[in-house]
């Protein structure tokens, strides 16, 4: 089991424990279609080893590859090149029905034919598990997801939830080694989803089971996974824990992605001891920690997360990053207010200010404001 | 509103025209077999009777012909119900080499003239010396509506969601459990309705008949040929109870769907 240490040394990312045979690998994957006589690649090649009893989110943007990837731990699709590895096992040409690990399909699937218990007794039976035993585990699984009494319903006479909840015990209850869920929250609506992710979770713990996730929803990776690998066409763009996902994105890509970002650039004008210093104007400057890569002459681009930024309307003091613009946009949003601040230069940057005080606003439309941020709040893309 | 009214009512009027329109004939051939004929025309009402219903099967040519229409439509409805559901799941789930060109083959026994359909499949079978007769009559109606058959289904396979089959696949289902416990279980209804329709098209077939019967005689020829001297109101008898079958099956199947839908 990894766990997630809620502190900054937990920025490193919980590799598979050397030694420990990871549940699933895939080496150097690739997948190509043909479609209408053009080769497309859906996956241009990924490597990733997900440890036993791991969350582990694949997240990204429609047509990233992820879905790909999960089909090809399932057995659904065969990889065009690369191997598949489930407990160090050799699986690439291994029929789906024969490999130990169950999937919660995105459309969930379920038999419309067959009642909740027959749904969710079809695997067992496939496997000619002792009747008294199905019984037993069937009970148990539906206790589990909270669906005992619906044994007898139809999959289309329950509601999205239940569906939902069905799937996740027909899978389960084969004791799989690992689970994959394809995007299993999406048709749901945002309270029951909340509701859901934390339920998954709790399962997940109880269970003790690998968990594979495939969304494209960040806030959801975010919140379940033990380490996520954003993907982006068709690559693994970068695979670390949440936090070092959002605090430190490694390109571009996965700062845009991953909640809201500040995209700024700049040339580094002088080094100061650990301090790089981009300069845009007179009075502003842009401080980025120096990790001995940036020299003087430089061009930079960094990301600043808006709630690390200070709106005022006075200049700051200290050793800050400065820049002023004038606000363009304020919306007020309950829990913080989000300004959208025009630079000099037309760049534009978002700012979320926490509503901690009252409902007053540091500035209206068209105030000339302040934005501050400490230095290692500027965190420079490769 | 007068004039919404008006049209409220000029469209009830229509639309018992068409019904009786389309009803009509049945009534005329129900009821002209409780006709108290003594003629050899049964055009003429004479009188209320059930004698016909106790004579039915004293036309031994005529039984005979029935007999063998009922035992082809059979035959034609399991063999073409089997292989056009095949065709159909082919082209329904999968595209591969050839799968225009089949549904264009599909289409074109669909469309194709009767006329011709029975002549070119008559100069086939003399040009093969195949002995017309029985054979001949069950060959070329399955090879008729085996495409109403595989329409009927693939329809129903393109609705069919693939994740259903791999969801069986992914609990431990090899191919064939698969197909028997997730695919035919949901392409089922089609599967019914394509063989349902198998056995309609087979048993009041005409014209390719005609042309491919040698001397095997069955319901419709029979009838073509007693029309000149007048027909016995044994074949309206006979016409009923196979209407009135394809009534009770209708109805049960429409009992039996809500019965699923409430479920």
């Amino acid at each position: 089991m990894t766990e997630i240490q809620a502190g900054p040394g937990a920025a490193v990312a919980a590799a598979p424990v050397s030694g420990d045979v990871p549940a699933i690998e895939l080496d150097h994957v690739v997948k190509e279609y043909v479609s209408h006589g053009e080769v497309v690649r859906a996956v241009k090649g990924v490597s990733l080893a997900i440890a036993e009893g791991e969350f582990f989110s694949l997240l990204g943007p429609s047509g990233c590859g992820k879905t790909t990837s999960m089909r090809m731990i399932a057995g659904f699709e065969d990889p065009t090149q690369g191997v598949v590895r489930l407990h160090g096992e050799d699986v690439t040409s291994v029929p789906p029905n024969k490999r130990d690990i169950n999937m919660v399909f995105q459309s969930y699937a379920l038999f419309p034919h067959m009642n909740v218990w027959d749904n969710v007794a079809f695997g067992l039976k496939r496997k000619k598990v002792p009747d008294a035993e199905i019984k037993r585990r069937v009970g148990e699984i539906l206790e589990v997801v909270d669906l005992v009494g619906r044994e007898k319903r139809r999959p289309k006479e329950m509601s999205g939830g239940q569906q939902q909840r069905v799937a996740l015990a027909r899978a389960l209850v084969n004791r799989p080694r690992a689970l994959l869920l394809d995007e299993p929250l999406g048709a749901l609506d945002l309270k029951l989803r909340q509701a859901m992710q934390i339920e998954l979770k709790r399962i997940q713990r109880e269970v003790g089971i690998t968990f594979v996730y495939v969304t494209h929803d960040q806030s959801e990776a975010l919140t379940m996974s033990d380490r996520i690998a954003v993907m982006n066409d068709g690559l693994v763009e970068q695979l670390a824990e949440p936090r070092e996902i959002y605090e430190r994105p490694a390109s571009k890509f996965v700062a845009g992605f991953i909640g809201t970002s500040n995209l700024l650039s700049g040339t580094v004008q002088q080094i100061t001891g650990d301090t790089a210093v981009l300069a845009l104007g007179a009075s502003d400057r842009i401080l980025v920690p120096a990790d001995g890569a940036l020299a003087a002459g430089a061009s930079v681009d960094l990301t600043v997360r808006p709630e690390k930024i200070k709106i005022a309307k006075d200049q700051p003091e200290g050793d800050l990053s400065v820049v002023r613009g004038t606000v363009s946009e304020v919306v007020y949003l309950g829990t913080y207010n989000s300004y959208v601040v025009r630079l000099g230069d037309g760049a534009e940057i978002t700012v979320f200010e926490q509503n901690a005080n009252d409902s007053t606003i540091t500035a209206e439309r068209g105030d000339a404001v302040w934005l501050s941020w400490q230095p290692w709040h500027s965190y420079a893309l490769r | 509103m007068k004039g919404g009214l008006l049209r409220g009512r000029g469209l009830q009027i229509y639309t018992w025209l068409v019904i009786a329109w389309l009803v009509l004939p049945i009534a005329v051939m129900i009821l002209f077999g409780f006709n108290d004929t003594h003629g050899r025309y049964n055009t003429a009402w004479q009188g209320f009777t059930f004698k016909w219903y106790g004579k039915l099967f004293e036309i031994g040519d005529l039984t005979q012909a029935l007999v063998n229409s009922l035992l082809i439509a059979v035959l034609t409805m399991l063999i073409a119900g089997v292989l056009g559901s095949l065709i159909g799941l082919a082209l329904g789930r999968y595209r591969f080499r050839g799968s225009g060109a089949m549904n264009l083959v599909m289409f074109a026994a669909i469309s194709c003239a009767e006329i011709v359909m029975g002549a070119s499949l008559l100069s086939l079978f003399v040009t093969l010396a195949v002995p017309l007769g029985f054979w001949t009559i069950l060959i070329s109606h399955v090879m008729f509506s085996i495409s109403f058959v595989a329409v009927t289904v693939r329809a129903r396979v393109m609705t069919l969601d693939s994740s259903l089959e791999e969801a069986a696949r992914d609990l431990g289902a090899g191919p064939w459990t698969t197909f028997r416990l997730v695919t035919l279980p949901m392409i089922f209804p089609g599967v019914l309705a394509g063989s349902m329709l198998a056995f309609a098209l087979s048993i009041d077939d005409f014209v390719i008949t005609n042309f491919n019967s040698g001397g095997t005689m069955t319901f419709p020829l029979w009838i073509w040929g007693a029309t000149r001297v007048g027909l016995p109101p044994q074949v309206n008898v006979m016409g009923t109870l196979i209407f009135a079958a394809g009534v009770l099956i209708a109805v049960a199947n429409a009992l039996l769907a809500r019965r699923r839908a409430n479920a």
